[in-house]
């Protein structure tokens, strides 16, 4: 059983590493393709490198230095080879040695993409991990009590809320919530103060309490939805009718069977949304001005910076592949039915 | 409020549940007893009220919308009005259920050795190796093979007869005086239908527990049950024993339940005899008889049905019926029309 364990996951981290390739591709492509219709040429392109002021002479040999002139396949290659082995970069004066993984320099701070994303994955990671246990607990106990009280004051109230927390967005809620708790009540300190857990756990729990709330807010409105219905569908299988019948406690019997039973789906999305979080809670972070991937994608997207968009694509894709297969392991312990096949 | 004499009394139980379209009477009136060592059959269409009164009797309608009235003595104590928690101790020690789909009556998440362990670990004070040895001990019982291997597999992993017997097991875990089996073989194959009932009539003999069959299927409780009772929209038509039903049967709607039971012995050039119509709602039952409309003899007493309910009344011996047929009347119709078309 273990063994056959293994086997499968080498073999889906065998597919992980094709879907990335193609997903690195497609995105490659469309990043250096889409300039050079809308009219960009190497020369432009080596121009974000060395500035406006260069040579013309200067910009065509950085562009030959970059490979901007060949053909997209080899680019894409050196690309690859970049992020595998590390890659070298020969500006004329010296040789730049850029480690693995390389995911190239950034058009405007001139600064290696890797670190900077290794920097941001801290903040990214924080915000998901509180938000995601926050939601979780909150979104299940909400939807339990709501199907158990169908119907009743509760439900109606908790469902409500739960469809205001659906629908408003991240940049409203979060707006208000600051300026409410941080600039009216002064509880939270607004904005950009992320400190690392490893640092200081206290201060980095107290300048992400908010945006942990807020992203909590809309998910546990999305979970206690999802928990109510799948509790209410499970409550009526037959299996908790024979529960009840061999004089479980209710308490038993909602939790070990019924909630037991409305779980699968929500480990599901559940892994499926950490894992797009990690990607970059793009709102949450603008909005918080956390300095996380989402808000560094934003800032590559605004400043035509490919490499930098390139990098957090190529790790947000990583953390949805991994979350896929984790999801699917945990769906094997969940129900004991998917181990078989 | 007269001692009860039987280990199972049911006096007048009503289980009637409120929906925005009126009052649905499931069960509206039902009063029989039950001694240990002794089989009942219940016996009806869908829709006749047989489930509610296991359900009821079992308190799982507790709670819930039902408003239930009447009578359920168990060994004397009654159980419509002990609260909640005093028939949840009662459930699954004293009287136990098993149902007609053993796949979907089991948690499909857990082990059928966990939910046997569950069953008896909530009403004995035992650790788990005590436990699962006695969950080992009762597969063996009711005749699963390995079982010491068996009792880590999962519902889904099993046989449908394989999961029945290990409902049974289940079931028989707290050893009940009471065993109630909802339709316990209209899941299974024709083959494994048999050797369950056979299961369900050792057991019992074993156990000295009484026993419940609730079923549709008049073959089953020919086979198991020492009383029958015929239910129709809710109430009993007629009461009696096996032999009172299947050889002297008295209301119309028995004929008709015998008339359309498929028979070996039968010329297969004879068709079968449907019941005309269908069952009424149980919302607005019809005035007077509720078999009335469907009733081939109804014209026979001049209005009787239409107007007034018939008592379920003893014609002798125990043997009751609810028609207001007179008895020689049922007794020509029963030796000329029905008796040699079966």
């Amino acid at each position: 059983m273990p063994d056959t364990v293994i086997t499968y996951i080498i073999r889906r981290l065998v597919a992980a590493i094709g879907l990335l390739v193609i997903v690195s591709a497609v995105t490659f492509s469309i990043f250096y393709l889409v300039p050079r219709w809308a009219g960009a040429t190497p020369e432009t392109l080596a121009t974000r490198y060395v500035g406006r002021a260069a040579t013309e002479d200067t910009v065509k040999l950085t562009a030959e230095r970059l490979g901007l002139y060949d053909p997209i396949a080899v680019q894409y290659w050196n690309w690859a080879k970049g992020v595998v082995v590390g890659a070298e970069y020969d500006y004329g004066a010296g040789v730049e040695r850029c480690p693995a993984p390389c995911l190239g320099y950034s058009f405007i701070t001139k600064q290696p993409v890797w670190p900077e994303l290794l920097d941001r994955i801290p903040v990214t990671l924080s915000l998901a991990a509180g938000a995601s246990v926050l939601w979780l607990a909150l979104g299940v106990a909400i939807g339990v009590l709501s199907a158990l009280r169908r119907g009743s004051i509760f439900d109606r109230a908790a469902m409500t809320v739960a469809l205001a927390g659906v629908s408003l967005p991240i940049f409203f809620t979060g707006l208000i919530s600051l300026a409410f708790f941080s600039y009216q009540l002064g509880w939270t300190v607004p904005g950009g103060t992320f400190v690392k857990i490893t640092d200081n756990p206290i201060k980095w729990a107290q300048a992400l309490t908010l945006p942990w709330i807020t992203l909590a807010f809309l998910f546990s409105a999305q979970y206690a939805r999802l928990t109510r219905a799948g509790m209410l569908e499970t409550m009526n299988e037959d299996f908790i009718r024979t529960a009840r019948a061999k004089g479980l406690p209710e308490r038993t019997v909602v939790v070990q069977h019924g909630l037991r039973g409305a779980l699968t789906p929500i480990v599901t999305i559940f892994g499926l949304d950490v894992g797009l979080l990690l990607g970059g809670a793009v709102l949450t972070e603008k909005t918080f001005s956390l300095p996380g991937l989402g808000k560094y994608a934003v800032d590559g997207i605004v400043a035509n910076d490919l490499p930098k968009i390139l990098g957090v694509t190529l790790v947000a894709a990583v953390f949805i592949v991994l979350a896929n297969l984790i999801v699917d392991l945990l769906y094997a312990v969940v129900d004991p039915r998917v181990r078989a096949k | 409020m007269t001692e009860p004499n039987s280990f199972l009394e049911v006096r007048d139980l009503r289980t009637h549940f409120p929906t925005d379209d009126g009052l649905v009477k499931s069960v509206d009136g039902l009063s029989f007893s039950l001694d240990r060592g002794k089989t009942l059959g219940i016996v009806g269409e869908s829709g006749s009220g047989k489930s509610v009164t296991s359900l009821s009797i079992m308190g799982l309608h507790k709670g819930g919308s039902a408003r239930i009235s009447g009578e359920v003595l168990l060994d004397g104590q009654d159980l419509v009005s002990s609260s909640a928690e005093e028939v949840r101790l009662l459930r699954g020690k004293r009287m136990a259920m098993i149902f007609q789909d053993p796949l979907s009556a089991m948690h499909p998440y857990y082990t059928v050795g966990h939910q046997i362990i569950e069953a008896y670990r909530v009403h004995n004070k035992v650790t788990k190796a005590v436990a699962k040895k006695h969950a080992i001990e009762m597969l063996d019982r009711v005749g699963i093979p390995q079982p010491d291997k068996r009792v880590d597999a999962y519902p889904h992993q099993f046989s449908g007869g394989m999961r029945q017997r290990a409902m049974i097991a289940m079931a028989l875990s707290c050893d009940p005086d009471l065993l109630i089996a909802d339709e316990p073989t209209t899941a299974l194959d024709v083959t494994v239908q048999a050797q369950i009932l056979d299961l369900i009539r050792d057991l019992q003999r074993e156990f000295n527990s009484a026993v419940i069959i609730i079923t549709h299927d008049l073959g089953v409780v020919a086979e198991l049950a020492d009383d029958i009772q015929v239910m129709y929209a809710g109430r009993a038509i007629e009461y009696g024993t096996a032999e009172d039903i299947f050889d002297r049967p008295q209301h119309p709607y028995t004929w008709g339940l015998l008339g359309s039971m498929p028979r070996i012995d039968r010329e297969r050039t004879e068709r079968l005899i449907p019941i005309k119509g269908t069952p009424p709602s149980l919302i607005n039952v019809p005035s007077g008889c509720a078999f009335n409309p469907r009733c081939n003899y109804a014209s026979l007493n001049e209005g009787a049905s239409e107007t007034e309910r018939p008592e379920l009344l003893d014609i002798g011996a125990g043997h009751k019926v609810a028609c207001h047929l007179s008895p020689g009347q049922r007794q020509k119709i029963w030796e000329t029309d029905i008796k040699p078309k079966l």
